[in-house]
């Protein structure tokens, strides 16, 4: 076929133009229910529009649609472009683009309709779950398809995190929606009381390692260097932690469940594997940091990079933070606070998004063989998501470590110091700081559409020769 | 704890791959952690997509001592805690086990300030402003959630500081309200009444404490209402509070004044829970709050 000598941009194009547009509404949302906390006011009674229907919408649309077609667009094209060979099948890829698409839009319309598993992460109905299945099914052939037929004996290490990140996320998919369906939209879990909590966690926390983390380990292992025009800093550190991180995360989900029924054994075991996960983490931070060096001027006028290297300081911050908050002392104080919410979000704007913008930055452009429009439109987007994400992280801080000390101060009488309702009026000016720290972040996004817009409107898609392998 | 494992195998099934797991860290780390040259480091020689080479640096120094941290303190952990299947650590550590020692500390410390407070009977309690405040702490966390912050109730629960009681507001009566909670019920008569009927009765009640009513209407309703509401709500409809039926003489509404909420409470019934909190704060706090409960109403008028 002729299309062999060439790279299959096509369906990177489209997952990536989504990447943008799912980023846009995830956090659309995102702000919306921010200021419902501020303003309760604000769902206006609408059963549709209240908190406890968009925030699985939002948490959906941000980690699923536009954290996951950042990881298709990227996974495809890094695959391709590492193993010197087209995709192993362009319409099982096509198929995972439609399906993928699917269903973000049955999320988007069942969720607030009320229609839900209720388990966090996993709400979705046993029929999307069944169309979730078929779509990563075949997403894992046509990667792993891919890996198969490459030109080049080694598999660049970006492809190991993303075979991880395919592999694990089909297991824990499966197992944890695993349930009993009563009609087209209602079905009950397989498991019940604290075995259903465990298997919730061990799905819930390890989607944050593979889906969050795994994964976009491997985005960053290829638009940093790449970016950079440096080698990799160490190549036995990415083993050593890839090995270390896949092995350890798997364990760390008991510690969602401290304090509470799950048996003491299995919440030390949690704590004692989130402790031992801090050294792998950071092994991805120190290979992505450390690849500049001998570039770091380069930080000074490359938005692109600093986007990258951003993402990887604050996926260090994070993965300190949560051993931390998973030692039951802490956690103690830190649990069902809004520091968890900070925790989650320094994690979820600061790296996954931040990476997933700077590889959105390199890879449009080039999948239309043109030029960014401006640069200096990614920069302002830099400093303004930045000051957003500061705001976020620190306003959650206070007012997390303000909400565990209010609810245990205690009187000489012994009585609590703090109704609840004092606690959530002490969160006010918080929630207001905190939606606006969201609304920048988002504004930073539309910059970012905008920027790209611009970039390729007019151009033709480009088809990308595959060259020869060097040596 | 060892209930957790029905058999040893699942006890086994833990320990095994959690040890190992451990331990492998080791080699792993170990075996690749690489020397240090004084050259620059040499890429490994392979290149991807044009121009993307690794470097083989080793393992930075500090990284690999705090990995070896980590594992020696999640090592030690578990010798100290649970952890290992059903071995329960050396220091003998267990949630419930800490959480019954806070308990005990915190009823050691406080107790007797509570039962000083037990021993002195209600009325005079209620005088008391250092146990009225102790009373309004625990009003605060255990109450305000039904009855409001400022004990003034909401629809469906009710205002605690007017002088309409369902049970009553002596002493005794608000004390055994909190130790043994209260089920309201007041079944439907839709079907024994219809629709007519249902609006007859309303005019009846609405006649008791309004004067823009359908007198023939409310003369209709006083057939009804002698036949029956008037086990539970009284010859003169000032209700029973062995029962607590309410009074629907005043011009208090538990479930909403209006036509359309009474005619509901007389179609369909109403149901109410106050929850007991004999086992859950003891009998020592109950006193505390039903002497602040007390002094909300006790000689006030309005």
């Amino acid at each position: 076929m002729s299309t062999e000598n060439t790279y299959n941009y096509r369906v990177v194009r489209q997952f990536a133009i989504m990447t943008v547009v799912w980023g846009i509404v995830g956090m659309l949302v995102g702000v919306i229910i921010a200021a419902q906390m501020a303003w309760p006011q604000l769902n206006f009674d609408i059963a549709w529009l209240t908190f406890g229907r968009l925030r699985p919408l939002h948490t959906n649309a941000v980690i699923f649609a536009f954290g996951g077609c950042a990881l298709f667009a990227s996974s495809y094209y890094v695959v391709q472009r590492t193993c010197h060979v087209r995709l192993f099948s362009d319409k099982l890829a096509g198929f995972t683009f439609w399906g993928w698409q699917s269903v973000i839009v049955l999320a988007a319309l069942t969720l607030p309709l009320g229609i839900t598993t209720s388990k966090e992460y996993a709400e979705l109905e046993w029929p999307i779950d069944l169309l979730i299945t078929a779509v990563w099914v075949v997403y894992a052939v046509v990667f792993f398809g891919t890996l198969v037929k490459r030109k080049i004996n080694h598999i660049y290490v970006a492809n190991w995190f993303f075979a991880g990140f395919i592999l694990t996320i089909a297991v824990l998919h499966v197992v944890n929606s695993a349930a009993l369906p009563v009609s087209f939209t209602k079905s009950y879990s397989a498991f019940a009381g604290v075995q259903d909590a465990m298997v919730q966690w061990w799905y819930g926390h390890n989607a944050v390692g593979f889906f969050l983390t795994a994964g976009f380990l491997g985005i960053m292992y290829y638009f940093i260097p790449k970016q950079a025009e440096r080698p990799v800093y160490s190549y036995r550190l990415s083993v050593v932690h890839f090995w270390a991180i896949v092995f350890t995360y798997i364990w760390a989900g008991p510690h969602h469940l401290h304090y509470t029924a799950l048996p003491d054994w299995a919440q030390s075991l949690g704590m004692v594997f989130s402790l031992i996960l801090l050294a792998p983490s950071w092994g991805g931070m120190i290979n992505g940091i450390m690849t500049l060096s001998g570039a770091w001027e380069k930080l000074r006028t490359d938005p692109i990079l600093k986007f990258l290297i951003v993402s990887v300081s604050f996926y260090g911050m994070s993965t300190f933070e949560g051993p931390m908050m998973a030692i039951k002392t802490v956690n103690a104080l830190s649990h069902y606070t809004d520091w968890t919410i900070g925790h989650v979000h320094s994690g979820a704007l600061g790296w996954v998004a931040f990476v997933s913008i700077g590889a959105m930055y390199y890879l449009i452009p080039r999948l239309f063989d043109r030029e960014l429009y401006s640069l200096k439109l990614a920069e302002i987007h830099f400093w303004i998501s930045t000051i957003g994400i500061v705001l976020y992280i620190t306003s959650m801080w206070i007012s997390g470590i303000m909400q565990g000390l209010m609810w245990r101060a205690v009187n000489a009488d012994g009585t609590l110091t703090y109704s609840f309702v004092e606690s959530v009026q002490a969160m006010h000016p918080y929630y207001i700081i905190r939606f606006l720290g969201g609304a920048l972040f988002l504004t930073g996004m539309l910059i970012m559409a905008y920027n790209l817009y611009r970039t390729v409107v007019g151009a033709k898609p480009h088809e990308a020769v595959i060259p020869a392998v060097a040596h | 704890m060892a209930a957790d494992f029905v058999s040893d195998f699942w006890h086994w099934f833990i320990v095994i791959p959690t040890v190992i797991g451990i331990l492998a860290l080791f080699p792993l780390v170990i075996l690749n952690r690489g020397k240090k040259t004084a050259d620059k480091p040499e890429t490994m020689g392979h290149v991807w997509d044009e121009d993307l080479q690794e470097y083989n640096n080793p393992l930075p120094k500090w990284w690999l001592n705090m990995f070896y941290i980590t594992i020696v303190f999640g090592l030690g952990y578990l010798v100290l805690y649970p952890g290992l299947g059903k071995f329960e650590g050396i220091w003998g550590w267990s949630s419930t086990g800490e959480y019954d020692s806070e308990v005990n500390a915190a009823n050691q410390k406080f107790g007797p300030l509570f039962k000083k407070y037990a021993a002195i009977d209600i009325e005079t309690l209620a005088k008391n402003p250092e146990a009225i405040k102790t009373g309004e702490r625990l009003f605060a966390n255990y109450c305000s959630t039904c009855h409001g912050a400022d004990a003034r109730g909401a629809l469906g629960f009710p205002n605690l500081r007017d002088q309409d009681w369902l049970y009553g507001n002596e002493p005794a009566q608000i004390k055994a309200t909190i130790l043994n909670g209260r089920n309201g019920m007041m079944p439907g008569w839709q079907a024994a009444l219809g629709d007519d009927g249902v609006k007859n009765v309303t005019e009846f009640i609405f006649s008791l404490s309004r004067k823009e009513v359908d007198l023939d209407a409310a003369q209709a309703g006083r057939e009804h209402y002698n036949k029956m509401c008037i086990a539970c709500h009284g010859p003169d409809a000032k209700g029973n509070k062995q029962l607590g039926g309410a009074n629907l003489a005043d011009n208090v509404w538990l479930h909403g004044g209006s036509r359309k909420a009474v005619m509901r409470t007389v179609a369909e019934g109403r149901q109410g829970r106050m929850p007991p909190h004999k086992d859950f704060l003891g009998e020592d706090k109950v006193h505390i709050l039903t002497a602040y409960v007390y002094s909300l109403s006790a000689g006030k008028t309005q």
